[in-house]
């Protein structure tokens, strides 16, 4: 017990106003679904938040159509120019109301709310700024300037307003018109964008936000006037994508799952490295796709960044989301928990307690209602357990141990996925050499999980193809572009 | 409180002692084997300890937390004048502000200690008797470092002999930053020695020393000299303390007690001036070094400004009100 406690510094959500009942957003108006309603809780306190309709067929088909007249009549033969006003004017709106948007992220998602304001709304409001900037000059691209017509997009629930951000902006400014489809789980900060779509004035039509599980995003993603389908979710789900578009016209990005290598090298700047381990692992509760859930340590420091890395995880403060000096909030759903449990005991089981193997967790008390999960690492992991091979999309981190670098890029590179990795060394030839044989889409370099809109992101192999973000994130919508 | 490690043969004695993590008696036995353990360190990643840093600086810190911390800040403050026009007049109202603070409130605690010249030691050490507020002093030809060895350690004796309870040197940059690092031991070792019974800062002068790599081997360097604080600037030169540079000292303290047993204190100097930023700061020791660090024998904060400021957010969290600055004594 520390003699310096901090008080509690909760975050007001008064600022957020969130309606009992939820439509869809449909041609610029909010309508209605036609489907059974579905509730949306607050994972900390499993407090339901509000009733949000479910779009059936019918209801997806109206969205679709509406997104088509929209792009034939008005967003397909507006400049760019006239398009990137929009965008700016959307990034604005985004800064301006970034408490509100911050606030109902952690209060839907769970996450902490110093990461949905320093993280999540800032790094949204930029992809509409840089995206903003593309649209008056797609002919430099490289990709030409045509686009495809209309977008399906489905994104997941980790990152709700920045996966939409990610998924809308580059659409919008390629001359798209998308329905989107978020998250089950996490469906309000994607309504409240709808109505930052009605203050900018966007014309209706040219966004179209459609609620409701798995069901809705097939019938999204099978939809015939659909041209462009872009998915950020599990790997299962985006084989099933794959199957359902084979053989259309339709063009596909997809942004699975990922197991990622963090390797750290003997001469790595350790508390930083410490640091970037904590940060690849426990941000956003580890809900993250290029999380580095598996640290390759050089087994000649193995023992000391074990000892440092139990001592830095013991500081991590748990709790109320809402809380500004919260670093790990709730698990985002009662499902999303039970699987981190099942795969934590076959982990458990696995590594057994032998030798400096085993299960760790930092003292640390779990609040009685909503879903948490405590910071994990297993310790004295091989590349074949399970935990070392399955995505587990939680605060659970497997050791591993490496000797020479060619070791550390074998074993990094032997997963089915591909989608990130970061390489701690202090020697810059180092970095080079391994960040050229690692089979991922993003290397960071003495960071982690740092995101940033000029920069590109996908994957290698079932971490899905095509990229998003960056230069490169235009190919994905635009015609005759290999994305 | 750190052992008094021997002094007789510097070059074979480590302060280290008994070194459960890791034998360091061997390092300071040839320029080349303490140049070989410092470059050995591990390395910081500049762009990564800022940001560890800035992150450390945004914790928020509400209503009763505040309090406790606004009371320990000030019990760590070293109330400093160090001025060519320093007087004894200036001497003796400072050491009365530090003994009492806020004249107004009783319950307000007295800083740790008053930092002044060397020749003012007399002054500052009549004014505050038995109060329990120590003198510190600078010493080592302060601000600069360039005199001679011989120079050095009698401004230190003299300082002692004068009645300092702490004895502030600054080590040689020169020496430092071309890789005459055993000098610098020695320098440390012998100004040690000089001190007696008083506590020994070392002063690095970080914002010469330029790099965080710098600073961790400085540390290294200080602690196993046997310095009983590490101290990061004179306050003549900036940039002064910053937290990314306060952090790295607090690591390689932290870093230290776990190789050799044994505690050094901290101390940032010069730049803090507002309650704000001291918080900060005590975020930091918290969440790096660990509580252990949160008590003035192990961390010190050197400044003239702050106290006042702490005062005056002490006040506010009694009345609600802010008081002007007129309320609170100059010094």
């Amino acid at each position: 017990m520390s003699i310096f406690e901090y008080a509690p510094a909760p975050e007001s959500r008064a600022i957020v106003d969130i309606k009992a009942s939820c439509g869809l957003f449909v041609n610029g108006e909010f309508v209605d679904g036609h489907g059974t309603p579905f509730k949306t809780v607050n994972p900390a306190t499993e407090e339901v938040l509000a009733e949000v309709a479910e779009a059936n067929d019918a209801d997806v088909d109206a969205a679709v159509k509406a997104a088509r007249r929209a792009y034939d009549k008005v967003w397909g033969p507006m400049p760019g120019r006239e398009r990137a006003k929009y965008l700016y004017r959307i990034a604005r709106i985004l800064q301006e109301r970034a408490r509100e948007i911050s606030v109902l992220e952690t209060i839907d998602n769970g996450k902490p709310i110093k990461e949905s304001r320093d993280v999540d709304v800032p790094t949204a409001a930029a992809f509409f700024f840089y995206y903003a900037g593309w649209a008056d000059k797609l002919e430099h691209s490289g990709y030409g300037s045509t686009p495809l017509g209309v977008a399906g997009q489905v994104i997941p629930w980790n990152f709700p307003l920045l996966m939409l951000a990610w998924k809308i902006a580059p659409a919008l400014a390629c001359g798209n018109t998308v329905v989107l489809k978020p998250a089950e789980t996490t469906p309000l900060t994607a309504l409240l964008f709808a109505e930052i779509c009605q203050q900018a004035d966007l014309p209706p039509g040219v966004v179209n936000i459609i609620t409701g599980a798995g069901a809705t995003g097939e019938t999204l993603v099978g939809h015939p006037d659909v041209d462009k389908v872009a998915f950020t979710g599990s790997t299962g789900v985006g084989k099933a994508i794959a199957r359902t578009v084979a053989g259309s016209s339709k063009k596909v990005t997809l942004e699975l799952g990922g197991k990622a290598a963090n390797i750290v090298f003997d001469d790595a700047p350790i508390d930083q490295a410490i640091e970037g381990i904590v940060n690849g692992i426990f941000f956003n509760q580890g809900h993250v796709c290029c999380a580095g859930s598996r640290l390759l340590v050089q087994e000649s420091i193995a023992d000391e960044v074990l000892t440092r890395l139990k001592r830095r995880m013991s500081t991590l403060r748990l709790g109320d989301p809402l809380d500004k000096n919260t670093d790990v909030g709730a698990i985002n759903s009662a499902a999303q928990l039970a699987r981190i449990h099942e795969l934590s005991d076959i982990g458990e089981a696995e590594v057994g307690t032998g030798d400096g193997a085993g299960r760790w967790s930092p003292e640390c008390e779990l609040p009685s209602t909503g879903f948490w999960f405590p910071p994990t690492i297993f310790t004295g992991v091989s590349q074949a357990h399970r935990i070392a091979r399955e995505e587990i999309f939680g605060p659970v981190l497997s050791v591993l141990t490496f000797r020479t670098p060619s070791e550390a890029v074998e074993k990094a590179n032997n997963t089915p996925y591909g989608l990130s990795a970061g390489v701690w060394t202090d020697k810059g030839s180092r970095i080079l050499d391994i960040a050229g044989r690692l089979r991922a889409g993003v290397v960071w370099a003495n960071t982690f999980n740092k995101f940033d809109p000029t920069s590109p992101f996908g994957g290698y192999k079932e971490s899905g193809y095509g990229r998003e973000g960056g230069r490169h994130g235009l190919a994905a919508y635009l015609k005759g572009a290999d994305a | 409180m750190p052992t008094t490690p021997t002094t007789e043969a510097p070059a074979a004695t480590a302060a280290a002692g008994p070194a459960p993590g890791g034998d360091l008696s061997d390092v300071t036995r040839s320029d080349a084997s303490l140049r070989r353990f410092l470059h050995g360190l591990p390395g910081v990643d500049q762009v990564g300890a800022e940001a560890r840093a800035a992150s450390l600086g945004t914790r928020s810190i509400k209503t009763t937390a505040k309090e406790q911390a606004i009371d320990l800040a000030i019990r760590m403050v070293d109330l400093t004048t160090l001025e060519g026009q320093d007087t004894p007049g200036k001497v003796r109202a400072l050491a009365s502000k530090a003994m009492r603070p806020d004249p107004a409130d009783p319950t307000c605690p007295a800083a740790a200690a008053v930092c002044v010249y060397g020749d003012l030691v007399g002054v500052a050490k009549e004014t505050l008797g038995s109060s329990g507020v120590r003198v510190a002093a600078v010493a080592t030809a302060f601000p600069s470092g360039r005199a001679s060895r011989a120079v050095k350690l009698a401004d230190t004796r003299d300082a002692v002999a004068a009645g300092a309870d702490e004895i502030d040197m600054v080590i040689d940059r020169g020496a430092f930053l071309s890789g005459r690092y055993l000098e610098v031991y020695e320098e440390i070792v012998a100004v040690k020695e000089a001190c007696g019974p008083a506590h020994l800062k070392v002063i690095f002068e970080t914002g010469e020393l330029q790099t965080y790599d710098n600073v961790r081997r400085a540390s290294w360097l200080a602690m196993m000299a046997g310095g009983h604080f590490i101290k990061t600037s004179t306050g003549k030169t900036q940039p002064a303390a910053t937290l990314p540079v306060t952090m790295i000292m607090l690591e390689a303290v932290r870093d230290y007690r776990e190789a050799t047993g044994q505690m050094v204190g901290v101390k940032p100097a010069g730049g803090i001036r507002t309650t704000k930023d001291a918080i900060k700061y005590l975020v930091t020791v918290n969440e790096v070094a660990g509580p252990d660090w949160l008590d003035p024998d192990w961390f010190r904060f050197g400044a003239s400004t702050l106290l006042n400021d702490l005062l005056m957010q002490r006040t506010k969290m009694r009345t609600g009100r802010y008081s002007g600055p007129d309320y609170f004594t100059l010094d």
